[in-house]
């Protein structure tokens, strides 16, 4: 009997001195899936796209429409060609780019209301 | 004026300087510099996008323009209710009854140097940008529409629906008011608006207003044209010969 509470204990002891970020860890804190679909490199770091992204692409949105200056560094559509999933071609989608992790951040995403988070996307028309 | 604006300025008139100087070789590439303009340059205020329409060439039943705007910018959502549709550009056609004098013409927002929506607008969602193409900003856009009612030529609707198939350099979507954008995504590159480019009969010219050697002022100057409601004073983009 005591043989078998000192295994047990063991047993507690060594599973709380795993080493953090192991498999516990991860059980623990699920992690949104980042997937890049097309690898390279970003228009900076991804520290600080992660944490700037959002203010790069306002500032860019208020030149390129009121003031009509194009080509910058920053744009949306430049955004999806290279993070767009290679199977659904979407930004959008549970595993893909941007609302696996604005889902994980509980961020409500809106650029997709109106902008196609679709790559390489062809709309056709119909007379109104 | 911001310093910036003053900076653009001087470079235009440095520009408008080199013209002067050196006629006929220069004209033609400094009519290129002005429809395609370089990444990161701002759109000037030297310049007015306008459009000529020659109703007398417009041919009544004819909606190519109409097919070509709405495939250029992704029109292609069924609305509920006929009324809710979009009106970036319609036909309309007109008949003097005195006289019995018909006319059919395209219709769309006029681009207005003093633009009615402008000045209603709530959150300066709608504006006109320097080269006096009338936008309306979507960021910042709260949906009230009041411009659509500020509108003399209805040339604004809402988009009450989701919307998924959008032209991915033509965003719009629901809760947002929009009109036409004289194909501004297209004019930024130096091409000319999707409609003009469609009219089979060459009805439409597309052009700068305040470059006298353009085409569109020189047809100005030289022929009878009207701008809708003129009594309105708005002062008008869109201009029309033949009414």
């Amino acid at each position: 009997m005591r043989r078998a509470a000192t295994l047990l204990a063991l047993g507690v002891l060594s599973w709380l001195t795993l080493p953090v970020g192991s498999v516990r860890a991860a059980d623990a804190t699920p992690k949104p899936t980042i997937r890049i679909a097309s690898e390279g490199s970003c228009i900076a770091p991804p520290e600080e796209m992660r944490r700037n992204h959002m203010e790069m692409l306002k500032h860019q949105r208020d030149r390129t429409l009121r003031q009509g200056m194009r080509g910058e560094k920053a744009s949306l559509n430049e955004c999806i060609a290279c993070h767009a999933s290679k199977s659904t071609g979407s930004v959008l989608g549970k595993d893909n780019f941007c609302e696996s992790c604005h889902a994980y951040a509980a961020v409500k995403l809106d650029c997709w209301d109106c902008h196609q988070p679709k790559a390489g996307f062809s709309a056709t028309g119909a007379k109104p | 004026m911001s310093h910036n604006d003053r900076r653009g300025f001087l470079a235009a008139t440095a520009g408008l300087g080199m013209v002067a100087l050196a006629p006929g070789v220069h004209l033609m590439q400094v009519a290129q510099a002005q429809t395609k303009r370089a990444a990161g340059e701002p759109a000037s205020r030297l310049q007015r996008w306008g459009m000529l329409i020659d109703t007398t060439k417009c041919a009544a039943g004819c909606d190519a323009c109409v097919k070509a705007c709405a495939a250029e910018n992704g029109i292609n959502e069924t609305v509920a209710d006929p009324r809710q549709a979009s009106q970036w550009i319609r036909k309309i056609d007109i008949k003097d009854p005195k006289n019995g004098r018909q006319h059919s013409l395209p219709m769309m927002c006029q681009h207005c140097a003093e633009p009615p929506c402008v000045d209603v607008c709530p959150t300066g969602a709608s504006m006109k940008r320097a080269d006096g193409i009338v936008l309306v900003d979507r960021h910042i856009c709260i949906g009230c529409r009041y411009c659509m009612m500020a509108c003399p030529y209805k040339a604004r609707s809402f988009v009450h629906q989701p919307l998924t198939r959008q032209n991915p350099e033509v965003p719009r979507g629901i809760g947002c008011v929009e009109s036409c954008t004289l194909c501004v995504h297209r004019v930024d590159k130096g091409l000319k608006p999707a409609c003009v480019e469609a009219c089979p009969e060459q009805a439409m010219l597309f052009g700068d207003l305040e470059d006298p050697n353009s085409e569109i002022a020189r047809r100005i100057a030289s022929v009878a044209t009207a701008q809708v409601r003129a009594d309105l004073k708005l002062d008008t983009g869109v201009r029309y010969q033949g009414i």
